[in-house]
């Protein structure tokens, strides 16, 4: 059979300048640290090294804090009329060079071009644009003048979306009046580091916002310092944990996005073919490193042949490659250690007794990919319908009546997101009604705006980012 | 649907009832698909091959009440050498013309591989009695057509009436017999995605070969939307029955980029071996031109004006 293979069309990468090696952003410049330890940040498509960062440790997180104590200084005496004019600023001048973020979000994290350039970096924009907005209305926020800032807030954010988490962390905080200590994830910081140097370009005051790059241990760090009076994360359920314990017993606000397991319920009554479209938009978007994923299918038992049969034909088009060609759908596994955390969970997928399919892509020779996966055949106790496995691979559990269908969507330690597939409005709101989760999707998945608070029940994490509730995240309401 | 999967181009009534039942399109998610083929970015050999296709798919079309034995003529001539000046540039799939011209257009491609196809039923309204769209098609077959293109009764399938739309179908089908059996839907008139869906899957089970957007003959021909709708009918039904069946779009498809994110749906939705005239087709008059210009700029770089062409 002839094929029409589509010829490769990479977006050159000829646009973005990666320094060498990177110092930390305190005081408003680029600096060494104190700290000696680097670390390499690598393309996860190609293994190839692009950088060198700075692991900041305690005494750069107290520098930090100095900078960011100097930078209130200057942020709470202004308007906020006028801190807006810095953050309609920052949205036009990343709207300008989306196209240098985009490729450098999908060269350092291994997302594809085409989510990079059209999901991530209007997104980025749009929440710039939108916090921007309401940073001289806060009074008229939640009706009451209130509302005070925090003060200092430390931000630590993952490697899936690294941008777009900044601008979700860093748009509200600095319209609310507070400053910012960002700790970008250890594999995808290169995005952050171009937005320090927007900053500068901006004239963002000094220490408003600060950026120390690093692991864990620096993460840690920046938790544990006694002035920081406000921690918001993002990232593993595990860590999120430890940020609870830690933060105990202290006076200092709180907010967590956490892990998910997100069911995407699919009625019988569903527009099919869109709801094919939709699960895998749900699962494979992003390599499945998503929180919000719909990482399982609870299908209806009388459409399950057929669905499966129409969804595995669909997979078959998914095109894995290159993340800077234009006609990839599924780019690289973010890093090794992810890879291996997929792999494991799918191979006890297979021990447990879940039928396996796996697409028939090549895989290029370096890198870290891993083909979509579907299990069926799956049960509810099994780990690929437990655990997060934050990679492309969906799991199928069914259902006979729709009480049967929020059972099984419910049991979960999670409750971030969830889909629901019918054409029948009034069987949306019976299913929303019941489902424990923050973010509740009718026909159709892994939507966003700006304006639309975005957040968990359980263990997916506490508070909201996004829209009117993002605001309270970052303000403490006196009366 | 309880069906044997043998090779079937035809099911009965009480079989399609079954099939367009409780038939269920979402008009966001469509389109946000639709959008995102759209995003396919199409360069170099896999333009070229794209281009090649497109060509050898194409219905080079005249359906105007002026047409001529001579202006038959001069299409079918360049039907069968779009680019005297380029050897490699292939045949078109087929001439489409009145009944009243299939004749000439036969006798101007007896020595070649392009078909005749002619429209009939009424075309394009099909607001006639069966008898007489039936006495239509045969006199297009008996003056030599390979394919039928027909028109669906709209006004049967506005009413309510599906199956006096399935039956005439049928009623068609059967004049035919071998001859390929194209039936325009008129989708710019349907409007709905339930509408389009709805009459492919009747078209389909009253045994159609293909099934094509548009007669051409209103302002909203063919879209990508439908396409795809479209696309998806044919693979419920091969699910069903086995059978392979075509689609033709017409109707406004004037630029090569235009046709190529046709082809990307045919190629990712149904799949590579859609990807032939005996089952994909694009009924046009002057996107040929365009995709000859757009291969000779692969060639030498340089855009050509339309006189380095010959008028069809």
């Amino acid at each position: 059979m002839k094929t029409w293979d589509y010829a490769e069309s990479i977006e050159s990468s000829a646009i973005v300048n990666i320094e060498k090696k990177y110092g930390i952003f305190l005081d408003g410049e680029f600096q060494t640290a104190n700290s000696k330890k680097f670390l390499k940040t690598i393309s996860p498509s190609t293994e190839e090294v692009l950088s060198s960062i700075t692991v900041g440790n305690k005494n750069d997180i107290d520098s930090a804090v100095d900078s960011a104590k100097n930078g209130l200084k200057i942020w709470s005496k202004l308007t906020g009329t006028e801190r807006a004019k810095y953050l309609f600023k920052l949205a036009r001048l990343i709207q300008e060079r989306s196209r240098e973020f985009a490729v450098l979000e999908s060269l350092d994290g291994g997302k594809p071009i085409k989510e990079s350039r059209d999901f991530d970096l209007p997104q980025v924009a749009a929440n710039f644009f939108y916090f921007a907005g309401w940073a001289d209305k806060l009074d008229i926020s939640w009706n009451t003048k209130g509302l005070k800032p925090y003060g200092i807030v430390g931000q630590i954010i993952p490697w899936n979306f690294p941008l777009l988490m900044l601008s979700w962390k860093v748009a509200p905080a600095l319209a609310t009046g507070n400053v910012v200590i960002l700790k970008p994830a250890e594999s995808t910081p290169l995005t952050a580091l171009l937005f320090a140097e927007l900053c500068q370009e901006v004239g963002l005051p000094p220490g408003v916002f600060n950026l120390v790059t690093g692991d864990g241990t620096t993460g840690a760090a920046l938790v544990q310092h006694p002035d920081i009076s406000k921690i918001a994360f993002t990232g593993s359920t595990a860590v999120g944990k430890y940020i609870q314990n830690e933060t105990a017993g202290r006076d200092i606000g709180l907010t967590l996005e956490l892990g998910g397991k997100a069911a995407n319920i699919v009625y019988n009554d569903a527009a099919i073919d869109q709801a094919v479209e939709g699960v895998v938009n749900g699962i494979f978007f992003n390599q499945g490193h998503v929180c919000c994923a719909g990482s399982r299918l609870v299908l209806q038992e009388d459409i399950h042949d057929e669905f499966v049969s129409k969804l595995e034909k669909r997979m078959q088009s998914l095109r894995v490659g290159n993340p800077l060609d234009k006609n990839t759908d599924i780019g690289a596994i973010n890093s090794k250690e992810q890879l291996d955390k997929i792999s494991f969970l799918v191979n006890e997928g297979v021990s447990e007794g879940g039928t396996i399919f796996q697409t028939e892509c090549e895989l290029p020779a370096n890198g870290f990919w891993f083909r979509p996966t579907l299990f069926t055949n799956a049960q509810p106790s099994y780990k690929i319908a437990r655990e997060e496995i934050f990679g492309p691979v969906l799991t199928t559990l069914t259902f006979r009546t729709p009480e049967e269908a929020i059972d099984i969507a419910n049991n979960t330690e999670y409750g971030l997101s969830a889909g629901i597939w019918t054409e029948k409005g009034s069987k949306i709101l019976w299913t929303a009604d019941r489902l424990q989760a923050g973010v509740i999707w009718a026909n159709t998945f892994n939507k966003f705006d700006p304006s639309s608070p975005f957040g968990g029940y359980k263990e997916s994490g506490f508070g909201r980012e996004g829209g009117r509730h993002g605001l309270l995240s970052y303000l403490k309401v006196q009366s | 649907m309880s069906l044997t999967k043998e090779s079937k181009n035809t099911l009965s009534w009480s079989n399609t009832v079954e099939l367009i039942d409780n038939l269920r399109v979402d008009e966001v998610g469509l389109k946000e698909r639709v959008a995102s083929l759209a995003t396919r970015s199409i360069k170099k050999d896999s333009k070229l091959q794209a281009l090649n296709y497109i060509v050898t798919m194409c219905d080079l079309t005249t359906l105007e009440g002026e047409d001529t034995e001579g202006k038959i003529g001069q299409m079918a001539a360049k039907a069968i050498r779009p680019d005297p000046s380029n050897s490699e540039v292939p045949s078109v799939a087929a001439v489409c013309v009145y009944p009243a011209l299939v004749a000439k257009a036969k006798e101007m491609t007896r020595n070649s591989n392009v078909k005749v196809a002619s429209v009939s039923s009424y075309f394009p309204s099909g607001q006639a009695p069966l008898e007489s769209k039936i006495f239509d098609t045969q006199f297009a077959i008996d003056q030599g057509a390979d394919e039928i293109d027909i028109v669906i009764n709209r006004k049967a399938f506005f009413e309510g009436d599906y199956r006096k739309m399935y039956d005439e179908i049928v009623a068609l089908k059967e004049v035919c017999k071998s001859v390929h059996l194209k039936t325009i839907l008129e989708v710019g008139e349907l409007k709905t995605y339930e509408n389009i869906k709805k009459a492919s899957l009747i078209s389909l089970a009253a045994g159609s070969d293909f099934i094509k957007t548009s007669t051409g003959k209103i302002s909203n021909g063919s879209s990508r939307e439908a396409c795809y709708l479209m696309a998806k009918a044919v693979w419920d039904y091969k699910m069903v029955t086995g059978f392979k069946a075509g689609i033709k779009v017409a109707g406004g498809i004037r630029d090569s980029k235009d046709a190529i994110r046709y082809l990307v749906i045919v190629n990712e939705e149904l799949g590579p071996e859609w990807l032939s005239p005996d089952y994909f087709r694009f009924g046009a008059s002057s996107l040929v031109d365009d995709v000859l210009k757009q291969i000779k700029k692969l060639k030498t770089n340089a855009y050509q004006s339309s006189y380095y062409f010959p008028r069809g």
